[in-house]
């Protein structure tokens, strides 16, 4: 069992105060506290190491291309993609599902072919389609899910279909929580033609991740949710499809040779990585990957669900209040992610108030607009947990809830 | 235990609960939407406006309780007030909000409103308060057009 105190210990903000209170962190969907060894190595990059990749024959820039390429391998082996040419560097999520939606979707995506996605996708994981849809002749189809917002494959069959060229799916939903079979609907998709790409900004983070094992062509995710730094992002692609796909952006870094008339493109990975990259942020995902290593994702994952059951059955006190708890019931079906709807409070006020306790949650529609209209409520309140929440943060959580409720049920105390 | 009084008075609470003129106006001569797209608030406001003077307004719409209880307390504001000096209200409303200066300077034009001052405080709800005013001033300028805060 993973010690919950000693990794605390190891992230300097979790310490602080907001508002008078303990800083109470639970937005880990949108964004993640970092460790000490984090916050380092971008410190000793930058103190020692600092120089341009690819290019110098000097040691720094030599020393620096060492850790910048074996950051890339450490995330490659996070999420078992073997080769590390098959792991590109973003900015982030949304810049990787871009990457894809431009280089390989316009040149493999035919007009009268269709998009598959689920109604819980974040915007990132939406709009880019809807644009591609616009500009070519695509249909964009939605896999039904039931009321607590888990998919209904019942009729899978008549959704990805002959003509479905990629079905697009978030693995663990940012605003409910659920997280969906990956594994099945990539076998349904490659059983008919269809490529299939994960959305793992959610799940990657918290959770063993095994592209291989799920066989996705594409995965995308983001360094800054999995205790890494903001600016710093992955697309996972199968090797045969990065090597047949253009560029996304072209300039320096990703050339092989340039004339004034024409330029052939570098090799795998840095065809897909134009002009000086990011380079101490990738070093310091590395760090965050290493952390997490350290920690086990098996146990993360462990310590996360137990969390998570600990939490549902805490918001029984709310509920009996009138709150409402939006996605899977089932705590096997879900992350740590509770999305919920309070009575006589919006979630803004609510979320002003836990702020005055110190307690951070986000509040509003997540990124997923259409998803958070279909439940029926222009907003929800939503508490994320990552591996440093505990128990008793859990506790007041929810004591702050009831009584923020209490406070704009029964009037200025 | 928290402090937010300065925030949600009992004022604001009350028109939160009890919204004034919420509903719309049958023979209205113009009216505008406004949405603030970062939380969801989504707001009508409805005008009846005869001989330059703000005879009737109301408003329509979903939000949180600053949103709603500054459009109810707007419109008990600026009801019976001429188009021109609705306008100045508006302006006044918005300097209050947006000066950090615990001083009110348009205390006489504000009235009641001033109730609202303590909101200068949360910059993140500040676009809360000013959307139905921002909706009101399309309006009143018979734009019709729709308002959005980003």
């Amino acid at each position: 069992m993973l010690d919950v105190e000693k990794i605390r210990d190891d992230f300097p903000i979790l310490s602080r105060e907001v508002n008078g209170h303990p800083l109470v962190y639970m937005d880990n969907a949108a964004t993640t506290q970092k460790p000490r060894q984090v916050i380092q190595a971008l410190v000793d990059y930058y103190e020692n190491f600092n120089a341009n990749v690819h290019r110098g024959v000097h040691t720094l820039s030599m020393e620096a291309t060492d850790m910048y390429e074996v950051a890339r391998n450490k995330v490659a082996k996070f999420i078992n993609a073997g080769d590390p040419d098959t792991v590109i560097w973003t900015r982030n999520a949304s810049e990787s599902l871009n990457l894809v939606a431009h280089s390989w979707a316009k040149d493999n995506i035919e007009s009268g072919d269709n998009i598959v996605l689920t109604p819980m996708e974040h915007h990132s994981n939406l709009v880019p389609w809807q644009e591609l849809a616009r500009d070519k002749n695509i249909n964009i189809r939605y896999i039904p899910m039931d009321d607590e917002g888990v998919l209904d494959l019942s009729t899978i069959d008549s959704i990805i279909d002959d003509h479905t060229s990629l079905v697009s799916i978030v693995h663990m939903s940012n605003a409910l929580g659920t997280i969906n079979p990956v594994k099945e609907l990539c076998d349904l998709a490659h059983s008919k033609g269809a490529m299939f790409l994960v959305d793992g900004a959610q799940s990657v983070p918290h959770m063993v991740i095994d592209v291989k094992e799920i066989d996705c062509d594409f995965m995308a995710f983001s360094g800054h949710k999995m205790m890494g730094p903001t600016g710093i992002g992955c697309l996972y692609a199968k090797k045969n499809l990065l090597e047949g796909m253009e560029p996304f952006l072209t300039g320096g870094e990703m050339v092989l040779e340039v004339s004034y008339e024409e330029a052939s493109w570098a090799d795998l990975p840095m065809k897909f990585e134009a002009g000086t990259p990011n380079i101490g942020d990738a070093i310091a995902l590395g760090a965050a990957v290493d952390y997490l290593e350290n920690i086990g994702m098996e146990n993360v994952d462990e310590y996360e669900r137990e969390l998570t059951s600990y939490a549902m059955n805490k918001f029984v006190d709310v509920e009996e209040e009138g709150g409402k708890l939006f996605g899977p019931r089932n705590p096997t079906q879900r992350g740590g992610i509770i999305s919920f709807d309070t009575p006589d409070i919006h979630p803004h006020d609510l979320g002003t108030l836990l702020d005055q306790m110190g307690i951070a949650v986000r509040t509003g529609h997540h990124c997923a607009m259409p998803l958070v209209r279909s439940l029926g409520v222009s907003a929800t309140s939503r508490a994320s947990f990552y591996v440093y929440n505990t128990k008793q943060e859990v506790d007041i959580l929810v004591e702050g809830i009831l009584e923020a409720m209490r406070y704009f049920r029964d009037g200025v105390r | 235990m928290f402090d937010a009084q300065d925030l949600y008075q009992e004022i604001v609470m009350d028109h939160n609960r009890r919204p004034r003129n919420f509903g719309s106006i049958a023979d209205s001569t113009s009216s505008s939407e406004g949405f603030n797209p970062l939380c969801g608030d989504q707001v009508t406001v409805f005008l009846k406006v005869s001989d330059e003077i703000v005879e009737d307004v109301s408003f329509e719409g979903v939000g949180c309780a600053i949103s709603k209880s500054s459009a109810s307390m707007m419109t008990e504001g600026v009801k019976g007030k001429s188009v021109e000096e609705a306008l100045i209200v508006f302006q006044a409303f918005r300097r209050m909000l947006t000066t950090t200066s615990d001083q009110v300077e348009d205390s006489e034009i504000l009235g009641d409103l001033e109730i609202l001052k303590g909101v200068s405080q949360y910059p993140t709800r500040i676009k809360c308060a000013t959307l139905s005013w921002h909706t009101l001033q399309a309006a009143l300028q018979g734009s019709g057009s729709d308002v959005s805060t980003e």
